[in-house]
């Protein structure tokens, strides 16, 4: 059960500006230029993609985690059929997205980034229609469309027309359409996007019990502790390349002196600040406003007993104590230089 | 081929257009019978225009109610279809040839078109009275020239579904359904134009001449008409090359 992806050297050029900037909208391209610059100005290039290769194994839950525009959505895109890729290609399972992409389509189930819902039918109508265009008998779509909707507690709006949903249930209903059809791989765009916290754990929940049944899950996001709760790997993405893949421990493992403490004194001076940079294990100490100090070091609660001590040592009192694991967030600074929201 | 889905699309199409049956009837067909109240029934009963005059109008009338209905049925859902809210990436994924639901979506415009002019022949009818004399004896020309008739309605359709933005609906209505409606020799045959000759060659290039000239040359024979087999070649041809056109506009629409 599941299925495994692979991708190999995919690029995507767009010339013209995207009909839609990522599927279900957003603005979601950063217009990198590439190419000679002597070539007629007027004419449009984006790299949305640029050489991108990574596998998925079957039955993972991946993550593709990088800010607006870094490529994302055209991944998505293309993985789904929706996207024409520029050069490379796409595997799901055994089929080359691009050429095979009827069977391509019954492998799989995609919610967008933003709800894509037919307006036209109400919330019922939505999943038995699903179920219909994926051939599954008048029975089945019925059990299938009441269990789905029941899972989602859209149970007493099933007769509405969902132009009138509030977003969380347009949500909501997206993600049961994807899964109308159980699909061995799911795609989610930027699921949580607007979602209450409530609604968020329900999805998570969700995505955990539907890969639990084996299905491969590849989701992107630009939340750092969504892609940390969720997923068993990742890759990072930033201007349309790969620029880290691992288990978020193993990403997280890669970054020098991962650890942020940041301290709080009654007040602080020079010889405090000197006192902390020999403590051993430290790669950077920060003053900071109003009487505090941000300390860099490969590890966090060991360093507190040696902290008090250089504190007391220079007649300084120890107020506060915040200790931040490595993150995936410090992860993005390290490798771009600039934070996930920039 | 994938059947079962091409009919799932379809019957999707057919749901939608249910749900909306009194709303679609109105818009297709008020202002074609509006125009025959005046002209069937207002001029030739006041005697501003012969008798004669209302066997030249209805297939005339039914060619545009067929045209409307059929180019309406297919655009006005695709331009909202396509717009920022991609309503129809659900069709887009399942599990078939995507040009196979542009298909589906012209299957189902000519059906409304072929409904549209159905309903319209009794009530144009109604609405003018005695003094219309329809002549049925060409079953088969009439039949084939209507599928025809439809089928360019929703290829053409899906062509300006497909080119025209949410933003630009009057601009379409204004530039392109408007001038083929009056230069559609829907109310006066195309001979009547021999004495604008560079008009009565231009008009050549739209469709709707040569569905109201062959709806006239099916229906009222006696009425001067174009030669019906000229008629169903142009109509075979604008059919074929609006349907490429169609389906192009529609993959790179569809696929970005």
């Amino acid at each position: 059960m599941g299925l495994g992806i692979r991708i190999e050297n995919l690029r995507k050029v767009f010339d013209t500006p995207p009909p839609m900037a990522g599927r279900g909208g957003g603005f979601t391209y950063t217009p990198v230029r590439s190419g000679r610059k002597d070539t007629s100005p007027k004419k449009f290039e984006l790299v949305a993609l640029d050489s991108v290769s990574f596998e998925i194994g079957a039955g993972e839950i991946f993550g593709l985690l990088g800010p607006n525009g870094a490529g994302k959505s055209t991944t998505i895109g293309i993985l789904t059929t929706r996207t024409q890729p520029t050069s490379g290609r796409a595997i799901i399972g055994e089929y080359d997205v691009w050429k095979q992409q009827v069977k391509a389509k019954r492998l799989i189930g995609v919610v967008p980034q933003r709800p894509n819902l037919d307006f036209s039918l109400t919330a019922r109508e939505i999943l038995t229609f699903h179920g219909a265009y994926f051939g599954q008998s008048f029975k089945e779509r019925e059990r299938r469309a009441d269990e789905l909707l029941e899972k989602f507690k859209l149970t007493d709006r099933a007769t509405h027309m969902v132009r009138t949903f509030s977003g969380g249930m347009m949500q909501r209903m997206s993600i049961a359409r994807a899964m109308m059809h159980d699909p061995e791989v799911l795609f989610l765009d930027e699921p949580s996007a607007g979602l209450d916290p409530q609604t968020r754990l329900l999805l998570w929940e969700t995505i955990r019990e539907y890969n639990k049944l084996g299905k491969t899950i590849v989701l992107t996001t630009h939340y750092m502790d969504e892609a940390d709760a969720l997923c068993g790997r990742l890759a990072i993405i930033d201007h349309g390349k790969i620029i880290a893949e691992g288990t978020p421990a193993e990403l997280k493992a890669t970054i020098p002196g991962g650890y942020l403490l940041r301290l709080r004194f009654d007040h602080v001076s020079d010889a405090l600040l000197e006192g902390l940079r020999t403590l051993a294990g430290v790669t950077e100490v920060r003053a900071a406003e109003p009487a505090s100090v941000d300390v860099y070091a490969g590890c966090g609660g060991p360093l507190i007993g040696p902290i008090v001590n250089a504190a007391q040592a220079t007649g300084m009192e120890l107020r506060d104590v915040h200790i931040s694991e490595p993150s995936l967030e410090t992860l993005f600074l390290h490798h771009t230089g600039r934070s996930l929201r920039d | 081929m994938n059947w079962k889905t091409f009919f799932a699309l379809l019957s999707r199409d057919g749901h939608v257009a249910r749900r909306n049956l009194a709303p679609t009837l109105l818009q297709n067909l008020l202002q074609p019978l509006l125009f025959t109240f005046v002209f069937g029934k207002v001029m030739t009963g006041s005697g501003m225009m012969p008798e004669a005059y209302k066997n030249m109008l209805l297939p005339g009338v039914i060619a545009i109610s067929m045209v409307m209905a059929g180019v309406q049925a297919v655009a006005m859902p695709l331009i909202t279809e396509f717009q920022f809210t991609r309503e129809i990436e659900d069709r887009l994924l399942a599990p078939i040839e995507i040009g196979w639901l542009a298909v589906a979506k012209i299957a189902a415009g000519m059906i409304q078109a072929m409904a549209a002019g159905l309903v319209v022949i009794p009530a144009a009818w109604l609405i003018m009275g005695s003094g219309v004399k329809l002549d049925f004896s060409h079953p088969l020309e009439f039949l084939l020239v209507t599928l025809l008739v439809a089928g360019f309605s929703a290829a053409g359709g899906l062509a300006l579904g497909c080119s025209v933005g949410q933003t630009q609906i009057g601009l379409m209505f204004s530039l392109v359904l408007a001038p083929m409606m009056m230069f559609g020799c829907a109310y006066y045959p195309w001979s009547a134009l021999e004495s604008f000759p560079v008009l009565h060659l231009a008009v050549l290039v739209n469709p709707l001449v040569y569905a109201s000239e062959g709806l006239r040359g099916s229906l009222v024979p006696n009425v001067p008409h174009m030669n019906t087999t000229v008629v169903i070649g142009a109509l075979a041809a604008i059919d074929l090359a609006l349907l490429f056109l169609g389906l192009k506009k529609f993959r790179q629409k569809a696929v970005s």
